[in-house]
């Protein structure tokens, strides 16, 4: 499987990354370097194998219902590029 | 009949799926310890990991499992032991973390039914598909600022369990009492608390049409629809929209819709046109949710009786009617103040009672049945007045009436205002006698063969009794004089 | 004798002995860094005032009589562990203004400690890299140089270069780091070091900023195999807010060190003698091998035959995660927002100009690979094939105690080398890969000098949770090899 410019515009879209003409060819050509090098990947002989999806091997953990955490709302925005009062803030969305 | 649209060329089917969010009740957040109470100042609610700062991590709020299992339970679904949560990738500014944990391939509850009742007490299967849990996302509002979207991620984070249908439904009759239903559940299990306005629940409607005998077609989903009203309006605006495309020689592409109540009409969501790849995959972050079958049992072992089965239970104790105990069972708190009044009375003299002067003066009052025109206790003992023949239906109808008012009970109303039952047949006799001779034309007519003037005699009986004459003896001796 | 000469445990000793304070120490130190980190850049964020303030904490709590064996000891944390009121950027321009209002875990339990942070390390930008170049505030220079060509930079490996950086030019005592694919590894190879990725679930990776989250641990790089243990008994324990942090014991590390060899099974996979490799390499492996068989360990053969396949697989899974992980720096929260004519064009614009290059091919990669109809094909098969790398060392297990294998196919390359097309560079990560897939732990021990003068590193990998016998193996690797070169360019 091989990348075409198309394809890399509509990755690059779905990973909200802005690329230009030029990033395009670039990206092609790397992208398609990795994946061509990961095809190797088709001579093994994967039958009945379970995918391994997780680092560590056992059963999840869980926490009991209670609130702990919040009203932290003056820490949450300290780090805003934008705020209005106690909202984040964004160019306006039309729906 | 089965629902069927008419158009150019002919009768059309109306086929619906429903996925309904359903927030989940609980104290936090799925995965993070924030309060999951609704409202709050902006981003009050809100910790490090809902907003989705670098390294914070999800760590599973227990309950919110129990409430999944609960609810996967009161749908007589499959409980998946082994479950995984997925991310859902999707960029939104509402969405902090830029994908949405959620659980794809395998979900915690599987396949289901729930049986839905239409108005011609027609009762159909609507099966279920699965139920999963997942977070809601923040909230964007775009009418704060002139020329910015504020986000408040109050609702970041806090727990939904989506209930997916199968298609099923065929008519916005059968799509509305299949959400009154599930919402009549998840209230009964306390999974859920079913409030529409405040978007605790909400569905999305998936609607396609198709002439009788066919496959399937194409369907549109409506977004975000959030009373019953408007999802019965919405399926049928979509299907008389598709209707239309079909016979006017069109294709209908499958897309995301707005429903727009004020309209009337259902339109595309031009935000969402931009084709999205979710590119789920496990959550590297969480391990699989494998629970115990013991869990599962106990959860089971606790849960409360469900709509159905009490209604079922409701006809065979108290011998009332189904349609009846339908009514009764509506909502738990109606069921458990029905059962606390009828317990040890005439249950279908309950019933009547209920259906009639209480929820009467309940809507008149504006109360609820948490706190009730009268008391469950005070109700009983009104039931009690009537059928020791203390005092006849008539009578405890004003009885009623003066304890809404007064909130006292009914006996010493009774007392007070001397209102018990005239059986003294000594008594009806002589008011019978009465009002026989001052009504002697009116005698004669009814000999002549006037019957319906029976009636008239026993009302002016009662009249001159003040309502207080024992009705069967009343009307035995009004019979015995008259038929000399 | 400088007082850089010290190790931990020595200047553990010497602190109690109240031979030396902790700001004597730190002063020493913070010069150091003020001296030499402008020309090797292993440094993002110096905190010297924040070390001194800490240093005297220090000395009132060994005054006091309640220190560790970290307390007043001068680290240096990499710029990946987020630090409550100090600057986090993960080498990346997305992250240059933001200060988190939290502390990662293993950095909390390091303070706790008492251990001081002289300030953020340089590292590839969000881990993403096996040189450092990658960082968005400039490459590290590795602080060893060729005998023959003493004016090339060198790159000190990485991601975790600028921790390993600083510890070799002796401009922090002894660094943390994190091991996504090789991060600690191959550095602490690159620059004569002790580094060790610990199992996976070891260490808490809370407040780490995530790379790869099925991969990601942290672990610590020193001058030695002791240091290491000192660090990692610190580090590492079970947290409550990391899903995967492991619910165990334990146990004291620096215990394991003199346990020896004697009767360990050591496994040498056949399969890491790959066609090509650097015949020093190779050589350094031999001697290894001679130097545990010298010491009483058995040598078997194994033969681990996926982990061929690991790279490839890593080179799936780990983008793939980290395209996804990276999605919240989307300029709405934190981080560095570049404007737009609405939304989405905000969110492309704020991502383009704050990633760098490598980054964004990564998650490309990784968007492609998880996206609608190339998933079975890319992510599936990969994790089916991460699953038999980890049978293969489940099995290998069965029959040895530990492995022995280089960490890296080559010693410390040029800057500049290796750039010709992103797998190249991938290819330094051939030998680490495997272990973090199968998420056992594995530690580099500095083992000998190339013959252009460069430090390379032997890798031992063990059991899950067991490495206390990594420890073991290392130390004996290390009292053979008797390593004891230093950087020419180094505080003195």
């Amino acid at each position: 499987m091989s990348l075409d410019a198309a394809t890399v515009r509509r990755i690059a879209r779905l990973a909200r990354i802005r690329v230009d003409d030029t990033e395009v060819e670039t990206l092609k050509s790397e992208l398609n370097a990795i994946l061509g090098y990961v095809e190797q990947l088709g001579e093994v002989n994967v039958d009945g194998v379970e995918p391994l999806s997780g680092g560590a091997q056992m059963a999840l953990r869980s926490r009991e219902d209670f609130v702990t955490d919040g009203e932290i709302a003056e820490k949450v925005l300290a780090n805003a590029p934008d705020r209005e009062q106690n909202f984040f803030a964004v160019p306006k969305v039309v729906e | 009949m089965a629902y069927m649209l008419e158009g150019r060329t002919g009768a059309w089917e109306v086929v619906v799926g429903l996925e309904i969010h359903a927030q989940v009740i609980s104290e936090s957040k799925l995965f993070s310890g924030a309060s999951a109470t609704y409202g709050g100042a902006p981003n009050a609610h809100v910790s490090f990991v809902d907003a989705g700062f670098p390294g914070m991590l999800p760590v599973i709020n227990k309950e919110c499992v129990a409430q999944a299992v609960r609810t996967g339970l009161g749908l007589k679904a499959k409980i998946n032991l082994f479950s995984r949560f997925d991310r859902k990738n999707y960029f939104y500014a509402d969405l902090p973390n830029g994908y949405q944990i959620s659980q794809f391939e395998h979900p915690i509850v599987g396949t289901g039914i729930v049986e839905i009742e239409l108005q011609d007490g027609t009762l159909k299967q609507i099966g279920i598909t699965r139920l999963h849990l997942e977070q809601d996302a923040g909230k964007s509002m775009h009418d704060q600022h002139a020329s910015k979207s504020v986000i408040d991620l109050n609702r970041a984070g806090v727990a939904l369990m989506e209930i997916v249908s199968e298609p099923d439904i065929r008519s916005p009759e059968e799509a509305g009492a299949y959400l009154r239903k599930i919402r009549q559940i998840v209230r009964y299990l306390g999974t859920c608390d079913g409030n529409m306005e405040e978007g605790s629940m909400r569905a999305d409607v998936n609607v396609s049409v198709r002439k009788p005998g066919e496959e399937f077609r194409t369907r549109c989903e409506i977004k975000n629809v959030n009373s019953v009203r408007f999802v019965m309006h919405a399926v049928e605006a979509e299907a008389m929209r598709q209707i239309e495309v079909w016979e006017s020689g069109g294709e209908v592409v499958q897309e995301t819709r707005l429903y727009d109540p004020s309209k009337g009409e259902t339109r595309s969501m031009r935000s969402k046109e931009d084709a999205h790849d979710y590119r789920y995959f496990p959550e590297p972050d969480l391990l699989p949710l494998v629970l115990e079958q013991s869990f599962v049992d106990e959860l089971a072992a606790k849960l409360p009786e469900l709509p159905d089965e009490k209604r079922r239970r409701f006809c065979d104790d108290y011998g009332i009617p189904f349609y009846d105990a339908g009514v009764l069972v509506a909502d738990q708190a109606t069921a458990d103040f029905y059962e606390s009044v009828a317990k040890g009375r005439d249950g279908k003299l309950t019933a009547n009672w209920m259906s009639g002067d209480f929820f009467a003066a309940m809507n008149r009052t504006g109360k609820s049945i948490e706190n009730p025109p009268v008391s469950a206790a005070d109700f009983g003992a009104l039931l009690d007045l009537i059928t020791d023949k203390t005092i006849n239906g008539r009578i405890a109808k004003d009885v009623f009436e003066e304890m809404v008012e007064t909130g006292k009970a009914p006996a010493a109303i009774v007392e007070e205002k001397g209102l018990r039952q005239v059986t003294d047949t000594g008594a009806i006799d002589a008011a019978v006698t009465k009002v026989l001779a001052d009504n002697q034309d009116k005698v004669a007519e009814y000999k002549s063969g006037k019957d319906k003037l029976f009636g008239f005699f026993v009302g002016q009986v009662m009249k001159a009794m003040q309502g207080k004459g024992n009705p069967a003896l009343v009307n035995e001796a009004v019979k015995k004089q008259l038929d000399v | 004798m400088s007082i850089f000469d010290l190790t931990i445990a020595q200047a553990s000793a010497k602190l109690a002995a109240k031979e030396i304070s902790a700001v004597e120490l730190t002063t020493a130190y913070n010069d150091a860094v003020a001296a030499l980190n402008p020309r090797l850049n292993a440094y993002i964020t110096t905190t010297p005032e924040l070390a001194l303030e800490q240093a005297q904490a220090a000395d009132a709590r060994i005054a006091a009589g309640d220190a560790t064996a970290l307390t007043g000891i001068p680290i240096a944390m990499k710029d990946l562990f987020c630090t409550e009121g100090v600057r986090t950027t993960a080498a990346s321009k997305i992250l240059e203004p933001f200060i988190p209002p939290y502390e990662s875990t293993v950095s909390a339990k390091l303070k706790a400690a008492g251990a001081v942070t002289l300030g953020k390390a340089n590292l590839d930008e969000f881990a993403m890299g096996s040189s450092n170049i990658t960082s968005g505030y400039g490459p590290v220079e590795n602080p060893w140089k060729r005998a023959e060509d003493p004016d090339a930079k060198l790159v000190p490996g990485g991601s975790s270069g600028g921790s390993a950086s600083a510890v070799a030019a002796r401009i922090a005592l002894a660094a943390t780091g994190t091991d996504t694919g090789g991060s600690i590894r191959q550095p602490a190879a690159f620059t004569g070091l002790a580094g060790i990725k610990p199992t996976y679930g070891r260490c808490s990776r809370f407040g780490i900023v995530a790379f790869a989250s099925s991969l990601d641990q942290a672990g610590p790089m020193a001058r030695n195999t002791e240091d290491c243990a000192i660090l990692l008994n610190a580090m590492s324990g079970f947290d409550e807010k990391d899903s995967t942090s492991a619910q165990r014991e334990v146990p004291d590390f620096t215990k394991a060190l003199n346990r020896g060899v004697k009767g360990l099974k050591i496994g040498i996979p056949a399969e890491y003698r790959l066609e090509g490799t650097n015949p020093e390499i190779l050589a350094l492996w031999d001697k290894g091998i001679e130097w545990l068989k010298a010491q009483g360990a058995e040598i078997v053969e194994i033969s681990l035959p996926h982990t061929k396949y690991g790279l490839a697989v890593y080179y799936i899974v780990a983008p793939a995660e980290a395209s996804s992980n990276l999605a919240r720096y989307d300029g709405v929260r934190f981080g560095k927002r570049v404007d737009g004519v609405d939304l989405i064009d905000m969110y492309e614009r704020t991502r383009a100009a704050g990633f760098g290059p490598e980054v964004k091919r990564r998650i490309m990669i990784g968007t492609y690979v998880l996206s609608h109809g190339y998933y079975d094909a890319y992510y599936l098969k990969a994790q089916k094939v991460r699953n038999l790398i980890l049978r293969d060392f489940t099995q290998a297990f069965e029959k040895v105690d530990a492995i022995l294998t280089p960490t890296a196919p080559s010693a410390a390359f040029g800057l500049g080398e290796k750039m010709d097309d992103p797998v190249t560079m991938y290819l330094n990560d051939v030998f680490t890969v495997p272990a973090s897939l199968a998420g056992v732990p594995a530690m580099s021990v500095p083992a000998g000098l190339n013959a252009e003068g460069l430090p390379l590193g032997l890798q031992v990998i063990g059991k899950h949770f067991d490495e206390e016998t990594v420890f073991a193996v290392s130390a004996a690797i290390e009292n053979a090899a008797g390593f004891s070169a230093l950087p020419e360019l180094r505080a003195k």
